[in-house]
């Protein structure tokens, strides 16, 4: 293993610490649009999938990459769009009870 | 420093930032007052990440991916502006969506490095292509019951666990087998193809109210896929994003599978048909007492406090915006209402909340099961709206009852218990609900959003009168 591959690793098992640190916080009241926002998030794929299809190495990364930076955008673009509709919705109540 | 270098080093700091920037948007998600910062911040983060990504030097061609991207943006549009009703099979939909690109770029990476993979590589890369694959089609399945395009009921049959372990086990031995002979590349369709298939049997056996688990357990696999495939293309980036997705999708999945009493093995090996094949109680004929729109309505209008309970039945009868005219006409009159809310009432965690919210209910008044419990003993009336088996005491007392421990919503401590329901079928673990026998409960039998608007027609009615 080189030193890269053990960076990589210490890296992943970071993010995964703050990654249950920060959602612990998330209120039960947001956990739908919790799902849709870091499978937005996720979809930071694309931008292997763009390096595979721009560097145009094969016809078959060629024709998988394409595919799969479709897939990722349509994710991306639905994702963020259903996210920001759905936080929309949430008010709070707008005056106090007399 | 070239003028090239200097590119490289700005797309990594724009990447770092954006990193920083993904981070910050699951922070801010913590309050609904800062959850749309959060958005932007993770608009942004991307944005920034695709732009660099762009002056790529590797990239030596531009046309398909301003195709791809294009293409991407046309479908991703209509799949943001769906019902929200529909926002679980869109979910499941994006999971399976998630897992293709990441199968698909792990598939092309094999076939540029072979037959030349060193070891460490070919381990990750045979992680993030079993897991997408199986992502996939365990994800379009989901999308398919919850769109009721497939059957909604569980299928099982006996050996199914046992079928389905083995492949599983199958395709990881393939994989260790090309990780020592990664040159033997015949054998690497091998596990993609199994893995589709096991993603297709791991989810025939699964009913519908197993669904919250099984997003988000599908959830946790595309992170999980998504950050193998970071290890893979060495980007910390991808690596961060994954493992933050990953370990989202793990929280929901030991949430809910706590809210059902499942103990997380039994998740993980997606064990989910279980308790409906255990679960042919009888079903005895007892008298149950029933009310009408009008009697429901007065005793509504003379309570103090009202708990309303919603399930997936509110979701089925599109009965959200009815119970928001309830909700309004109770306010008015004084009464305090809550929305008690189950967390794996509906079809994916938070499900109930964003219909709820959509139907303009203020989110003040959402109140998740520890908050809830405690206010039932001093509510006037709880209203049940579409949810059964998270109402029903026998979890807490009866042993020999298939939920038995699962925490549910204690609606039989108000001083009367109302539940709105088609009729008496029981609910998804076909067991009947002992609360519907007390007599401190009335019965209101009828579709739910017709039935929520014959009271709400009682209450203003009366108003006027």
């Amino acid at each position: 293993m080189t030193s890269d591959l053990i960076t990589s690793l210490y890296v992943f098992m970071l993010a995964a610490f703050v990654g249950f640190e920060v959602i612990r916080r998330v209120s039960p009241l947001l956990h739908t649009p919790l799902m849709s926002l870091t499978n937005a998030l996720d979809a930071i794929a694309v931008v292997g999938a763009i390096l595979l299809v721009g560097e145009h190495k094969s016809g078959l990364s060629t024709v998988l990459g394409t595919l799969a930076v479709m897939a990722a955008t349509s994710n991306l673009v639905g994702g963020f769009l259903i996210t920001d509709r759905m936080l929309k919705m949430f008010k709070a109540s707008k005056t106090k009870k007399p | 420093m070239t003028s090239a270098q200097i590119i490289d080093h700005a797309i990594q700091i724009i990447y770092l930032i954006s990193t920083a920037l993904f981070v910050l948007s699951l922070r801010w998600l913590s309050s609904p007052s800062t959850a749309r910062r959060g958005v932007w911040a993770g608009e942004l983060g991307m944005a920034l990440a695709i732009g660099a990504t762009l002056l790529d030097r590797g990239i030596v061609d531009y046309t398909w991916i301003a195709i791809a991207l294009v293409a991407g943006t046309l479908i991703g549009v209509p799949l943001g502006l769906v019902q929200m009703t529909a926002v679980p099979q869109r979910t499941a939909l994006s999971h399976a969506f998630g897992a293709l690109c990441v199968t698909l770029v792990g598939t092309a990476e094999f076939y540029q490095l072979a037959p030349h993979v060193p070891p460490f590589m070919m381990s990750v890369l045979s992680m993030e292509v079993i897991l997408g694959s199986l992502t996939f089609t365990g994800s379009l399945m989901a999308a398919g019951k919850l769109q009721e395009v497939l059957p909604q009921r569980p299928i099982t049959y006996k050996g199914q666990n046992i079928v389905n372990i083995s492949l599983l086990a199958v395709s990881v031995a393939v994989a260790g087998y090309l990780v020592m002979h990664p040159d033997h590349t015949r054998l690497f369709p091998l596990i993609v193809a199994i893995p589709l298939l096991f993603g297709v049997l791991m989810i025939v056996p699964i009913g519908g109210a197993d669904m919250p688990t099984v997003i988000s357990l599908l959830n946790s696999y595309a992170g999980l896929s998504a950050a193998a495939m970071g290890f893979v293309l060495d980007s910390k980036l991808l690596i961060i994003a994954g493992a933050l997705d990953g370990s989202s999708g793990f929280i929901l999945s030991v949430i809910m599978s706590k809210a059902m009493n499942r103990s997380f093995t039994n998740v993980l090996f997606g064990a989910f048909g279980q308790v409906q094949a255990s679960a042919a109680g009888s079903i005895e004929a007892r008298p149950v007492h029933s009310a009408t729109a009008e009697e429901a309505a007065a005793i509504l209008g003379a309570a103090n406090s009202v708990v309303v309970v919603p399930g997936y039945g509110m979701a089925v009868a599109q009965a959200q915006h009815k119970v928001r005219e309830l909700y309004d006409a109770l306010t008015k009159r004084g009464v305090d209402v809550k929305f008690g809310i189950h967390p794996v009432a509906g079809r994916m965690p938070g499900h109930m909340n964003v219909l709820l919210a959509e139907a303009d209910i203020p989110y003040d008044r959402l109140f998740d099961m520890d908050a809830v419990n405690p206010e039932f003993p001093q509510a006037d009336v709880a209203l049940i709206i579409g949810a059964n088996d998270v109402t029903n005491p026998a979890a807490r007392h009866d042993k020999s009852s298939p939920i038995y421990g699962m925490p549910i919503l204690d609606v039989d401590k108000a001083r009367t218990v109302m539940v709105i329901k088609r009729s008496l079928s029981p609910g998804f673990a076909g067991i009947d609900n002992e609360l519907y026998y007390l007599d401190k409960t009335l019965m209101l039998f009828g579709d739910a959003r017709a039935f929520v608007g014959d009271i709400v027609r009682q209450l203003t009615g009366e108003g006027h009168g």
